[in-house]
């Protein structure tokens, strides 16, 4: 029982710490490539949460086995947390394409480049970094 | 026994987790990405999710390595620091 309370602790502490390390990677580079790196842990902490939130003392897996009496770990999380992780594959790959497109056409990837760029050639401004539109007089 | 071998594989997460974010090299930080997703994989092996390890350790460790790979090859930073 106490290490039922253990491996709880200590996998909702790993999923926190994933979870606070794709934040700071997702609000503190300016590389878009550091920045799907936050993502990806992002995603791989919100996993670990789910599966550790279906997890029971003293259960076993959700495979049915011909007269079984012991407890079953929750298996709807299970299914979701399945279809995360493709999911998950899917975005990566979204982003990856969106970010070589980006690559062929602005030569850089750093955002706060990209962003002046962007601003210049539609004719916007940028106000500390934030590009905003120009009013007609 | 289960909770050593929780213990060792969040160790071995969170520490491949610090060096994805701090190695200098990219292609470093994929393959610090992947060790991670192996790690990860383990631990849903002692949270008795098996189905779910299984498809972290495929595509997680497999496909997303590979596909992060080929973009690093595509927009030159192959073996550029940043």
């Amino acid at each position: 029982m106490t290490e039922t309370i253990g491996i709880q602790l200590v996998s909702y502490s790993g999923a926190m710490g994933l979870i606070l390390l794709g934040i700071f990677a997702l609000v503190n580079y300016e590389h878009l490539i550091r920045v799907i790196f936050g993502l990806i842990l992002l995603e791989a902490g919100v996993n670990l949460f789910l599966i550790t939130l279906a997890y029971r003392a003293d259960a076993v897996a959700p495979i049915m086995i011909e007269g079984q009496t012991a407890a079953m770990v929750d298996p709807i999380p299970h299914a979701l947390v399945l279809t995360a992780i493709v999911i998950g594959v899917a975005v990566q790959a979204l982003a990856l394409a969106l970010v070589i497109k980006t690559y062929q056409k602005y030569g850089t990837l750093n955002t706060r480049i990209l962003a002046q760029r962007i601003a210049e050639e539609s004719g916007t401004r940028m106000i500390e970094g934030i590009p905003t539109e120009v009013k007609k007089v | 026994m289960l909770f050593g071998i929780a213990l060792i594989s969040i160790i071995i997460m969170l520490g491949s987790a610090f060096a994805v974010l701090f190695f200098e090299n990219y292609l470093a930080s994929v393959v610090a990405l992947s060790v991670m997703s192996l790690a990860l994989s383990v631990l849903f092996v002692v949270l008795q999710a098996p189905d779910v390890a299984l498809t972290e350790a495929a595509v997680g460790a497999g496909v997303s390595s590979v596909i992060l790979a080929l973009t690093l090859r595509r927009i030159g930073l192959w073996q550029d620091k940043s």
